[in-house]
């Protein structure tokens, strides 16, 4: 297992290398940083000449590569490289955007998993049931539904509430507009108050739209068990139907959603992402549309490698996680 | 299965009777999968209405804007009028009926979402049959470099792309919904040639393309005329499921603004156009939302009937 473990992460280092490399033509493909800045008026030839050197644009492509990864594994991740657009470094951005969305993210998919699991179960063990019915209906209504239609509806709802809290005498509850800049402050009911706030719309959108896979896969999974010689042999030998449901068959109905669960993260960014721009958080999402639009292509990158890190972990943690639940898969 | 077996071994008039002429029933075999196939399909209900449905958006699209009495083009109409017997979806901010908009827009979406399907499908298909059956380093490298781009999020990597030079240079021509189309199929192509591969891969060992190679076929016609028929029924699936996600995918990087712009439109463009109306005006949100999620619903109701009809064993959930 151990000797599995450091061969898989191993093996995740050449892929980590090739994908920057992706990632670093990419950001290639996005064009010219200097672009716009040299449209706008003609430039002085030594200005022109500084800011290239300054955006690293008068080297070949492979010599930029090489000192952006040289630098990279050092820790210096570049900074802003367009003239007007700050010098703003981009481990310290891409570092503080990335806490910002995992402590929405997390959360959110955790509460999603927990539902699902439970209405996948239930779906599957009262099968063609009214409730079976009504959650297949709802997964997939769920399933055709744009995100960012729904975040913007539930925004909409949350003023509405606020409304209808300050008509009643309480204060404007629900935060529409990203976590407060400073921080939660005040006493642990004030903070408790300003968290929820603050997270519950963005929550309730990304827990709506993961469940329904998460509910799909586990309802599948629990039909597949269910249907199993060994759940059959359980039901024989006269064991309570608890006793066969969460003994017998939930927990091998568990060991696919696991690895669902893992190789779900690429869908839980890009719903981050378009959460992030509807309901104006300071996070990964935000930071990469305004990179895209301003051309930088350091910042793109500090994006592309922390998302490429954070899935190729998860996928390790996937392939782990489905070896350690179901001892009879092999790893060597 | 039942029908399954009824229908081929009892044809239209009855099961042939001892001296009849065999050959003529033969002759019927092939046309009589499909004809399961479809009956299959039809009783299926949702499937069907959901056919029907997309049917009817697609005339809506690309033939209702001849048939709507007002032109997208014109803004002379009051501004922001509500639903009425002249504009039923009301008028927008510049004072444009919103039924032409919609019909527009639509038509923008299903037209990215169709390419996209088409495109994707087809460079899916051809990569994933020659990395399944040529094998050795050429499968190493497609599976490779299919392994490295869904190191990042398919959303993500359009959206950087987004802005490109080259978007750019084709926006000075106008139009740039056929870029944006481009780059979700280099995005989508990657999972369809993954499932082809897999099946590919596993057909080459069967006896049946044994046979044909013992008999001199060359390597096209194995997997043209071998292997690939007996993965259509997985890549049309495919292929409809895809047109559903296009549709939202475009929509999301377009509401973002890193989509299809104007002179272009989008329903997703509508919708980002309208974001801050939903108090006001909510049906400059909620029409182009609805017809969003109709395209997506009646596409997924359609694949899944069609998974249901073309391989009755396969109990797969869509992810």
């Amino acid at each position: 297992m151990f000797r599995y473990i450091i061969r898989r992460v191993l093996i995740s280092i050449p892929l980590l290398i090739a994908a920057s490399f992706l990632c670093f033509g990419l950001t290639t493909f996005m064009g010219d940083p200097l672009g716009e800045w040299k449209l706008q008026r003609p430039r002085p030839p030594a200005e022109v000449a500084a800011a290239e050197h300054r955006a690293g644009t008068d080297k070949p492509f492979l010599e930029r590569y090489k000192d952006w990864a040289v630098n990279f594994v050092q820790g210096d991740w570049g900074t802003n490289v367009g003239p007007g657009h700050g010098t703003a470094d981009v481990k310290d951005k891409v570092l503080k955007a990335s806490w910002v969305s995992a402590r929405l993210v997390i959360g959110a998919e955790l509460i999603a998993l927990l539902i699902g699991v439970a209405i996948g179960v239930i779906g599957a063990v009262r099968q063609y049931s009214m409730f079976d019915y009504t959650a297949t209906g709802f997964a997939f209504v769920m399933f055709s539904m744009p995100l960012f239609c729904l975040a913007l509806m539930i925004k909409t709802l949350g003023i509405e509430f606020n409304n209808f809290l300050q008509d009643n005498g309480f204060g404007r509850w629900i935060r529409t507009a990203g976590p407060p800049n400073g921080g939660f402050n005040g006493s642990i009911t004030d903070q408790i108050y300003q968290y929820t706030g603050a997270f519950i719309l963005p929550t309730i959108c990304l827990v709506m739209i993961q469940f329904a896979v998460y509910s799909r896969f586990q309802r599948a999974s629990m039909l597949d068990v269910l249907n199993a010689d060994y759940v059959r042999t359980a039901q024989a030998k006269g064991l309570s139907e608890a006793r066969v449901i969460f003994r017998h068959a939930f927990r091998n109905a568990l060991i696919p959603i696991a690895t669902v669960f893992a190789l779900n993260f690429g869908a839980t960014i890009s719903g981050a992402i378009i959460t992030e721009t509807v309901f104006g958080w300071q996070g990964m999402g935000q930071l990469l549309v305004q990179a895209v639009n301003d051309k930088e292509p350091y910042m793109v990158l500090g994006f592309l490698m922390i998302t490429g890190v954070f899935i190729i972990f998860a996928n390790l943690i996937a392939d782990v996680m489905y070896a350690v639940l179901d001892p009879r898969i092999r790893l060597d | 299965m039942t029908e399954f077996l009824s229908a081929t071994a009892v044809g239209p008039g009855g099961a042939p009777a001892g001296g009849q002429d065999i050959s003529g029933f033969d002759a019927t075999e092939a046309r009589k999968q499909w004809q399961v196939v479809i009956r299959r399909f039809m009783r299926h209900r949702l499937a069907v209405f959901g056919m029907g449905m997309f049917v009817f958006l697609l005339f809506v699209a690309f033939v209702g804007g001849a048939f709507w009495k007002h032109s997208y083009k014109t803004t002379e109409f009051p501004r922001y009028s509500s639903p009425s017997a002249d504009h039923p979806f009301g008028t927008d901010l510049l004072g444009a009926d919103m039924v032409a908009q919609v019909i527009r827009g639509l038509r923008f979406s299903l037209q990215i979402a169709i390419t996209v399907a088409l495109v994707s499908t087809f460079i899916g298909v051809v990569l994933g049959a020659i990395a399944g059956y040529k094998r050795g380093w050429v499968d190493a490298v497609i599976s490779r470099f299919i392994d490295l781009v869904l190191v990042i999020p398919g959303l993500v990597i359009v959206v950087v792309m987004a802005r490109s030079s080259f978007s750019n240079v084709a926006g000075q021509s106008g139009s740039n919904w056929l870029i944006v189309a481009m780059y979700l199929s280099f995005v989508f192509w990657l999972s369809i040639a993954r499932v082809v591969r897999g099946m590919v891969l596993s057909l080459r060992e069967k006896e049946f393309v044994e046979a044909a190679r013992a008999m001199g076929g060359s390597t096209m016609r194995i997997v043209f005329r071998h292997i690939l028929p007996n993965t259509v029924d997985v890549i049309i699936v495919n292929a409809t499921l895809s047109v559903a996600l296009a549709v939202l995918s475009e929509a999301a990087i377009s509401f973002i603004g890193l989509g299809v712009r104007s002179p272009d439109t989008s329903l997703g463009l509508l919708i980002n156009q309208n974001r801050n109306e939903l108090n006001l005006h909510p049906w400059l949100f909620f029409i182009p939302f609805a017809f969003i999620v109709m395209v997506s619903l009646a596409v997924n109701f359609m694949g899944d009937g069609l998974r249901d009809a073309l391989d009755p064993r396969q109990r797969r959930v869509r992810a």
